[in-house]
């Protein structure tokens, strides 16, 4: 194995500064690898190719996180609809308003600051 | 794959450190210490008997030199596998490997925590997830809110059937002297509690407090001839299928299907012959999930399984006798004291709290979030 041009995490960061959500396949595994690795689980290939996703999904689970201080917020998991599991939230509706099954759709949220952009999702319909 | 010998080992001391609150500026090695001094006090050795070391802690990164370097024990046999509140379980396992061995004779397994002292975020900082941080999910909690949430959805389990956990281990708290939580508690209470990630309200979660203890484990034919009567370890499993949430395989279904099924069949026992449970009950859904992953009841009957107090002190099925993490104590990564109490419970030594006939012991670490499970079956000499 080479050494590393950029780390799987830079081209993931990289992918979002373009405003799209990238993902790895994997040959081996015949499916997506998420969050992005040097090399395949369970495999162990370096054959991780980089994809970008259409950006639709479903939540899987969600919650409503409660702050001591501050304003309750919404936390999800959404099943990517090329096979990938992610962690993010549900903007543009109540958090309280989130269920398991609703369609939602990537965008980018650029954080103000030096911190990375990280995807996040709206609801598919009205949109 | 269990290659040691069913019951070759045994648990023949066991306590706790102080618990709840303790004196200002104990550190968690002092903990520790207090722990194992009480239990070679309850099994009749001393530190001189003891040459294997078995210990985690989220406030020592290395925790087994601190330990080996407060006790004086340079040549000791050494274990810090952590991972989160299972940890000790595994140390079980692999004591009982370690003394089959021989590379030692006497393990002592030890944990010590100072979390509500100093803060839990202080006690256990969180390592920075690019993939999960920027989301702001309160963790453990967001992601255990996240699985009832499917299991609610999945199986109809119900708010009240999780408040029904709270309310059974209020219940056997009630009767354990040591618990930090006095007062009795009703399914209203909980569902009325601060809310602090849906669906958990504050009372759905484990307590925040300080704690320690240890376990002392030697060989069999060693043990009984001992002080107290040997507390058997017929069997041990362990599965991890993930560190964090979002990589959980499937979030109704845990590891501890098949850390169960292991020390089943180590142990060549069925569900029906345990009569001791001890369930790490971080969150109210965790002993649904486990009485179901361990073949208590059918996959998506735990919820309807619990109701009725069907697990509290007047119940058909003993589990967290104690009080469990939601009402005993919960001093970050609880495994050990689940242990604790199978012991005292095989030997039958719980007063009021008393299982009868409690002749096999089925005990359940969890780490992480949902992360990392490990069982160990216990018995006595009429199982062993």
């Amino acid at each position: 194995m080479p050494a590393a041009s950029a780390s799987p995490l830079a081209i993931y960061i990289e992918h979002l500064k373009r405003g799209e959500l990238g993902y790895q396949f994997s040959p081996s595994l015949n499916r997506a690898v998420f969050y992005p690795r040097v090399i395949a689980p369970e495999t162990g290939a370096d054959d991780l190719e980089w994809r970008v996703s259409k950006g639709l999904g479903t939540v899987h689970a969600t919650t409503v996180v409660h702050p001591q201080q501050g304003t309750p917020f919404n936390v999800c998991l959404v099943d990517v609809d090329e096979g990938f599991r992610l962690m993010s939230r549900v903007e543009d509706v109540a958090p309280t308003a989130v269920k398991i099954g609703m369609r939602v759709k990537f965008r980018v949220h650029t954080p103000a600051g030096d911190e990375d952009p990280y995807p996040v999702f709206t609801p598919t319909e009205g949109a | 794959m269990s290659t040691v010998t069913r019951g070759s080992v045994a648990i023949v001391g066991a306590a706790e450190s102080d618990l709840g609150a303790v004196a200002a500026l104990m550190s968690p090695l002092d903990l520790m210490a207090q722990g194992i001094y009480r239990a070679l006090e309850d099994a009749g050795l001393t530190l001189k008997d003891v040459d294997g070391l078995f210990c985690a802690t989220s406030q020592a990164r290395t925790s087994v030199m601190s330990l080996v370097e407060y006790l004086g024990l340079p040549n000791a046999y050494t274990d810090s596998t952590i991972v989160g509140g299972s940890s000790f379980e595994i140390h079980v396992a692999h004591a009982h490997a370690a003394l089959e061995a021989g590379l030692c004779s006497v393990a002592v397994v030890a944990y010590g925590s100072t979390q509500r002292t100093i803060g839990r975020r202080a006690s256990s900082a969180r390592e920075y997830n690019p993939y999960e941080t920027p989301y702001r999910p309160f963790l453990p909690a967001a992601a255990y809110a996240m699985a009832a949430n499917r299991h609610m959805h999945e199986f109809g389990t119900t708010r009240e059937q999780m408040a029904q956990v709270a309310v059974a281990a209020r219940e056997w708290a009630l009767l354990n002297p040591a618990a930090w939580e006095k007062k009795p508690l009703t399914v209203a209470d909980v569902l009325n509690a601060r809310p602090i990630s849906d669906p958990f309200t504050v009372r759905d979660i484990c307590l925040v407090t300080d704690g320690g203890g240890a376990i002392i484990l030697t060989k069999a034919d060693r043990a009984r001839s001992m002080k107290q009567k040997p507390v058997y370890v017929l069997g041990c499993g362990q599965s991890i299928t993930h560190a964090s949430i979002t990589s959980m395989p499937d979030l109704t279904h845990t590891g501890a299907i098949e850390s169960g099924a292991q020390a089943y069949r180590a142990a060549g026992l069925k569900p029906a012959d345990i009569n001791v449970v001890a369930l790490y009950d971080a969150f109210t859904i965790n002993t649904i999930l486990f009485l179901e992953d361990l073949g208590f009841c059918p996959k998506g009957e735990g919820g309807r399984f619990v109701e009725g107090g069907r697990i509290g002190p007047s119940g058909a099925l003993a589990v967290n006798t104690n009080g469990g993490g939601l009402s005993y104590c919960h001093p970050g990564m609880y495994g050990l004291f689940l242990l604790i109490e199978a012991v005292r419970q095989l030997r039958g030594e719980c007063g009021k709290r008393q299982v009868a006939e409690a002749n096999a012991a089925l005990v359940h670490g969890n780490g992480g979030v949902l992360s990392a499970q490990a069982t160990v079956i216990l018995g006595n000499s009429a199982t062993a």
